[in-house]
C-alpha cells in the first residue's frame, strides 16, 4: 500500500466525480445493478444520474445527458446510502470521556426541549468510520437524562423526556433536519419509579401542555397554576400533542408496548417504538396501530425481565405482520459501520432480503418523514449512494465509492490512518 | 517449584515430579475425586508420619470435571465443504467421527459401514467454534440484581477467586452461543483487578453444575488486567492503583510475594520428599494461583489494550520469569506485532469494537490481519454474549479489512482465528479446535459458507454428540422454561 499515492488518487477521483454546486454537470453511473428501494425496485443493468446533489434519473437503458461524466460501474451494486435509525453520531466521541458526550441533558428544566443539534461535532472521528460502512444518514437520538441507573428521570417528571431526535448527514457540518421526534423511555429505564407512576406522570404532563396551549396569555401573566414542565418543554411538546411530531418511545416488554399504544390512542399521539424486543408477541396490535418499530435484530438474550421474550425472529415476525421496521447498528456510536451486517443477520433468521435492505434505507426515512428526500434511488432524492463490490449485506463486500448529496466522500478514516502508519509490520511507525 | 504441579489439572502441562509419588497430596487428590471422602489409605510408598490436615497442601485437581459426553456412534458427514481448522479447505469432502473422536477428514469417499450418514451437499463443516474470552455464566442473562458474579470488585489482587465458582450453568447465553456454533469457551473473571482470579475452560454443553461443563484436563488460567479498569476502580476509592505505574507496581508486588511463596513450598516439598515432613507453609489461595502462573502451569490471560502497556507487561513477565499466553482485547496489538511474534504471545482481539474508552480509541478493523501478517497467533474473541453468537461474522469482517489493506487472508486461515488459535490460547489445541483424527469430535455443520452473513449452524456436535439441531425444538434454560421464550418458543 502506498497511502500517500492512494490518497492522491482518491482526491483526483473525488475532483473528477464531484458535481459543482449550481447547475453543474451531471454524473451518470451506468451498467450498475441498482437496488433502488423505490418503485423501480431492482434493476439488473441500469443507470443512475445525479446533478447538483440530487438524483435526476434512474432506470434501465437511460441515455446519460450529453454533459455527464459517465462512470461505468461494470456490474457493481449501487444502493442508496444506508440510514442508521438510532445513533449518537456526532454527539459522543469516547463513551467514558464525559466531556465528549453531548447526547443527553442533565437538567430537569430541559427534557423534551433538549436539542442535541447544538452539540454536533463535525470533526468526530466516528463519522468517517461509520461512513465507511456505507452509512450516509443517521438519526441522532438523545440519551435519557439524569444520572441515575438506567438514565431515569427525576421523580417529578421534569425529564420524562430525553429530548429531540434529529437527522444528520455523515459529511460536512452534519446537521440535516432537527426536531423529528421527542425521545423517551418507558419501563425499567423510565421515569417515576414504576410503570404506573410513569403513565400517570405522562398523563399529567400532557395535561399541562394542553392547559398551556390554551392559556398562553394567562401563563405569561403568571395567572396559570404552577406547571411542572418548563416553558421550553411545554413549547416542545405542543407539536407532539398535536400529532405533528412523533414520540419515539424506547420500550421493551410486550405489556409495556400495549400500554404505550393505549396511551398514544388515549392522547391522540403519534408514536414510534424503539427497541421492542417483545414486539413479535404483539405484532398484530402494533400493525393495527400503524406504528413503526426501530429494533436491534440480534438482541436475543433475556438480560432482564423486560425482554424475557427477546428473539432473533423479532424482525421477521414483525415484518410478516405488516409492521414497518428499521434495523439499528449493534451500538449507537462506534459500531454504526456494522449496520449492514445486522440487516444480513436478520436475513439469516428469516427476514426477506428486500425487507432487510429497506430496514436500513427507505424504512428509517419513512419512519421519520424523510422518504421524499432520502432512502431510495429516485429522481428528486438526495444523491446519497454507495457503490459496492457485491452484496451490501455481506461483510466481505466493501464499498468502493460513497456519495453524499452528490459529493464523493473520501474512503478514509482516522482508523485507516493508524493502519497505514503501522501496516509495514516492522514495528516502526511511519 | 515442583510442588506447583499439584495445581495443574490432570492432563495439563506438567513437569517431572518424583516427589509426587510419595507425598500425601497424591492420596488426598485421589480422595477428592472419590466421594464420599475416606481417610487417607496407607500406600506402599514411604511417607511422613502424619500428613498435614486436608486442604493445607494444595491438591492436584480439587474441583474435578464430571463432564461425560453422551454416548455417540459412528457418523459420516459427506459431500461437505470443509474448513479443517488447520488452514485447509476441502471442497466436497467427508468427515467421519466415532465415539466422540474424529476418525478421518478428507475428500469424499465411501462412508464406513454402519455409519449414520449426513448429506452435507452445499453445506459447510468447521471445527466447533471456540471463544477465548467470555463471561457467560459469570455475567449471565438475566444480569439482574443478584445475578452478576463477574468481578470480585474489592481488591486489586483477587487471585484467590476461581471463575468456575461464579458460573451459573442456566445462563441463557450458553444455548445461544451453542446455536452460533461455539463448542468450547474460556470463562474469565472480570477486568476490575490487576489479578482477577482463575479462569476456567468449559465445554458448551447443557448442564446443571459447572463441574459437568468443565473441559476435562484443560489447564487453568490467570486473568490479569492492564489499564483503565483497575486504575480507575481503585484510584477512585483512594487506593492504589490510581495510575498505570501503580498498576505495574501492583503486578510486581504480587509476583514478588508469589515467588517467595513458591520458594517456601519448594523447601517444604524437598523435605517432604525425604520423608522429613514438618509444617507446610501457610497456604494462600492468591499465591497458589500466582505461583502456578509463574511456574507455567496456569496460562496468563492478560486483558490489555495499549501497545505501550503490553510492552511493559512483557518486561514484567521477563523480570519474574513467566510467559504471557495471550493479550486479550489488545486493540493496539498491531502497533507491536513483531514484538508479540517474537515473544510467542497470542492476541485475542475483536474485529470491530473500538472507542468506548480511551484505551480503545486506536482500535482498527485490520488488527487481526496485520497481526497474522506479522506471524502472531490471532484469535477473534467475543467478551460479549451477542458477539459470541456470530464469531464467524467477526472472522469475515476481519478478513475483509485485511483485503482492504492488501493482506490476503485465505478463508481457511480466517476460520482458524475462531477455532484452532482460540484453542491454543486456552491450552487445549491438542484436543480440539481442528478436524484431525483423534481430536474431540467438536463439529459444526453450517447451512452455507460460515464466512457468509447468511450462514447459520444447522447442527453442532460436541464430543460427537448432537448438542444443537436447528430442526429440533430448542432447549431453554431453566430460567426461561415456562416463561414466554422468544427464540426458544417453538
Amino acid at each position: 500500500m502506498k497511502p500517500i499515492l492512494s490518497a492522491l488518487a482518491g482526491l483526483l477521483a473525488a475532483c473528477a466525480l464531484t458535481a459543482p454546486a449550481l447547475a453543474g454537470p451531471a454524473t451518470a453511473f451506468v451498467h450498475a445493478r441498482l437496488l433502488t428501494m423505490g418503485p423501480a425496485g431492482e434493476i439488473a443493468d441500469g443507470a443512475v444520474v445525479i446533478r447538483d446533489g440530487k438524483i435526476i434519473a434512474v432506470g434501465a437503458g437511460l441515455k446519460p445527458p450529453a454533459d455527464a461524466v459517465v462512470i461505468d460501474a461494470k456490474g457493481a451494486v449501487i444502493t442508496p446510502g444506508l440510514f442508521a435509525a438510532n445513533t449518537v453520531l456526532g454527539v459522543r466521541e469516547v463513551n467514558s470521556v464525559k466531556g465528549t458526550d453531548d447526547a443527553k441533558s442533565a437538567s430537569s428544566e430541559l427534557g423534551a426541549a433538549f436539542d442535541p443539534q447544538y452539540g454536533l461535532n463535525p470533526d468526530s472521528t466516528l463519522v468517517p468510520v461509520a461512513r465507511l460502512g456505507g452509512v450516509t444518514r443517521a438519526i441522532v437520538v438523545p440519551a435519557p437524562g439524569g444520572d441515575g441507573e438506567g438514565g431515569g428521570a427525576d421523580e417529578d417528571g421534569g425529564s420524562l423526556f430525553a429530548g429531540q431526535a434529529l437527522a444528520i448527514r455523515l459529511s460536512g457540518d452534519l446537521l440535516y433536519k432537527p426536531r423529528l421526534a421527542v425521545a423517551m423511555t418507558f419501563g425499567e429505564g423510565g421515569a417515576g419509579g414504576s410503570r404506573g407512576a410513569e403513565i400517570g406522570l405522562l398523563r399529567a404532563r400532557f395535561e399541562e401542555v394542553r392547559l398551556f396551549k390554551q392559556n398562553r396569555a394567562a401563563y405569561d401573566r403568571g395567572e396559570l397554576r404552577d406547571l411542572k414542565l418548563s416553558r421550553a418543554d411545554l413549547e416542545a411538546l405542543i407539536p407532539v400533542l398535536e400529532g405533528r411530531e412523533p414520540l419515539l418511545v424506547t420500550v421493551h416488554r410486550a405489556a409495556d408496548i400495549r400500554q404505550v399504544l393505549a396511551f398514544a390512542r388515549e392522547q391522540h399521539l403519534r408514536v414510534i417504538l424503539n427497541g421492542a424486543e417483545e414486539g413479535w408477541r404483539v405484532a398484530g396490535e402494533i400493525a393495527a396501530a400503524k406504528v413503526a418499530v426501530i429494533l436491534n435484530a440480534t438482541a436475543d438474550l433475556p438480560r432482564n425481565f423486560e425482554i424475557v421474550g427477546a428473539s432473533l425472529q423479532n424482525a421477521a415476525k414483525l415484518r410478516a405482520a405488516g409492521v414497518e421496521i428499521a434495523i439499528v447498528s449493534p451500538d449507537p456510536a462506534h459500531r454504526v459501520r456494522e449496520l449492514r451486517y445486522e440487516a444480513g443477520s436478520a436475513v439469516a433468521q428469516g427476514l426477506p432480503y428486500a425487507a432487510a435492505l429497506e430496514a436500513i434505507t427507505i424504512a428509517p426515512a419513512r419512519i421519520f418523514g424523510l422518504a421524499d428526500q432520502l432512502g431510495s434511488l429516485q429522481p428528486g432524492r438526495a444523491a446519497d449512494l454507495v457503490v459496492w463490490e457485491g452484496d451490501p449485506l455481506e461483510p466481505r463486500s466493501l464499498p468502493t465509492a460513497i456519495y453524499i448529496d452528490g459529493v464523493a466522500q473520501p474512503l478514509r478514516s482516522r482508523a485507516l490512518d493508524l493502519r497505514d502508519r503501522y501496516e509495514t509490520g516492522d514495528g516502526a511507525p511511519r | 517449584m515442583p510442588h506447583l504441579s499439584r495445581l495443574a489439572s490432570a492432563a495439563g502441562p506438567r513437569r517431572a515430579v518424583p516427589w509426587l509419588a510419595m507425598t500425601a497430596s497424591l492420596v488426598l487428590a485421589a480422595c477428592a475425586a472419590a466421594p464420599p471422602p475416606k481417610p487417607p489409605v496407607e500406600t506402599a510408598a514411604p511417607r511422613p508420619a502424619a500428613p498435614p490436615p486436608k486442604g493445607l497442601v494444595p491438591a492436584r485437581d480439587p474441583y474435578p470435571s464430571t463432564y461425560a459426553a453422551p454416548v455417540s456412534g459412528l457418523v459420516a458427514i459427506v459431500h461437505a465443504n470443509i474448513y479443517t481448522g488447520t488452514g485447509e479447505k476441502i471442497l466436497g469432502g467427508m468427515v467421519v467421527f466415532d465415539a466422540g473422536k474424529i476418525v478421518s477428514v478428507g475428500p469424499d469417499g465411501t462412508p464406513p459401514a454402519g455409519a449414520k450418514v449426513i448429506d452435507a451437499k452445499g453445506r459447510w463443516v468447521t471445527p466447533g467454534l471456540i471463544d477465548a474470552h467470555s463471561h457467560l455464566g459469570v455475567f449471565p442473562a438475566p444480569a439482574v440484581t443478584g445475578q452478576v458474579d463477574v468481578n470480585e470488585n474489592i481488591d486489586p489482587n483477587t487471585g484467590y477467586v476461581w471463575a468456575e465458582h461464579s458460573v451459573w450453568p442456566q445462563d441463557a447465553g450458553f444455548e445461544r452461543a451453542r446455536a452460533g456454533g461455539v463448542t468450547s469457551l474460556l470463562i474469565l473473571p472480570g477486568s476490575a483487578n490487576l489479578f482477577g482470579g482463575r479462569s476456567v475452560v468449559l465445554k458448551n454443553v447443557p448442564a446443571v453444575t459447572v463441574q459437568a461443563m468443565k473441559f476435562p484436563g484443560a489447564p487453568y488460567g490467570l486473568k490479569m488486567a492492564c489499564g483503565e479498569n483497575p486504575k480507575g476502580r481503585y484510584g477512585a476509592r483512594g487506593r492504589t492503583p490510581a495510575t498505570r505505574m501503580g498498576n505495574v507496581a501492583g503486578y510486581r508486588r504480587g509476583w514478588i510475594e508469589a515467588a517467595d511463596y513458591a520458594k517456601r513450598w519448594a523447601a517444604y516439598d524437598k523435605k517432604a520428599a525425604k520423608g522429613e515432613g514438618g509444617e507446610p507453609p501457610k497456604r494462600d489461595l492468591t499465591l497458589d494461583t500466582l505461583a502456578g502462573a509463574l511456574n507455567g502451569e496456569l496460562l496468563v490471560q492478560n486483558h490489555c489494550y495499549r501497545a505501550d502497556e503490553m510492552a511493559n507487561l512483557i518486561d514484567v513477565s521477563h523480570e519474574f520469569g513467566y510467559h504471557i499466553t495471550a493479550f486479550h482485547h489488545a486493540v493496539e496489538a498491531y502497533k507491536i506485532a513483531p514484538l508479540l511474534a517474537r515473544e510467542h504471545i497470542c492476541a485475542a482481539v475483536w474485529s470491530g469494537r473500538w472507542g468506548f474508552k480511551m484505551e480503545a480509541y486506536d482500535g482498527i478493523e485490520e488488527n487481526a490481519a496485520l497481526l497474522a501478517k506479522a506471524g502472531v497467533c490471532v484469535s477473534l474473541h467475543s467478551d460479549d454474549p451477542n458477539i459470541i453468537q456470530r464469531l464467524n461474522r467477526e472472522a469475515a469482517v476481519a478478513q475483509a479489512a485485511g483485503r482492504r489493506a492488501g493482506i490476503d487472508i485465505p478463508d481457511a486461515v480466517a476460520i482458524q482465528w475462531i477455532t484452532l488459535n482460540s484453542a491454543k490460547v486456552m491450552g487445549v489445541a491438542d484436543r480440539t479446535g481442528s478436524l484431525e483424527p483423534g481430536k474431540m469430535a467438536d463439529i459444526v455443520l453450517w447451512s452455507a459458507d460460515p464466512l457468509s452473513i447468511y450462514a447459520v449452524a444447522d447442527q453442532v456436535f460436541i464430543d460427537g454428540a448432537l448438542q444443537f439441531d436447528r430442526a429440533a425444538p430448542r432447549r431453554p434454560s431453566d430460567f426461561e422454561l415456562g416463561q414466554n421464550r422468544g427464540d426458544l418458543a417453538q
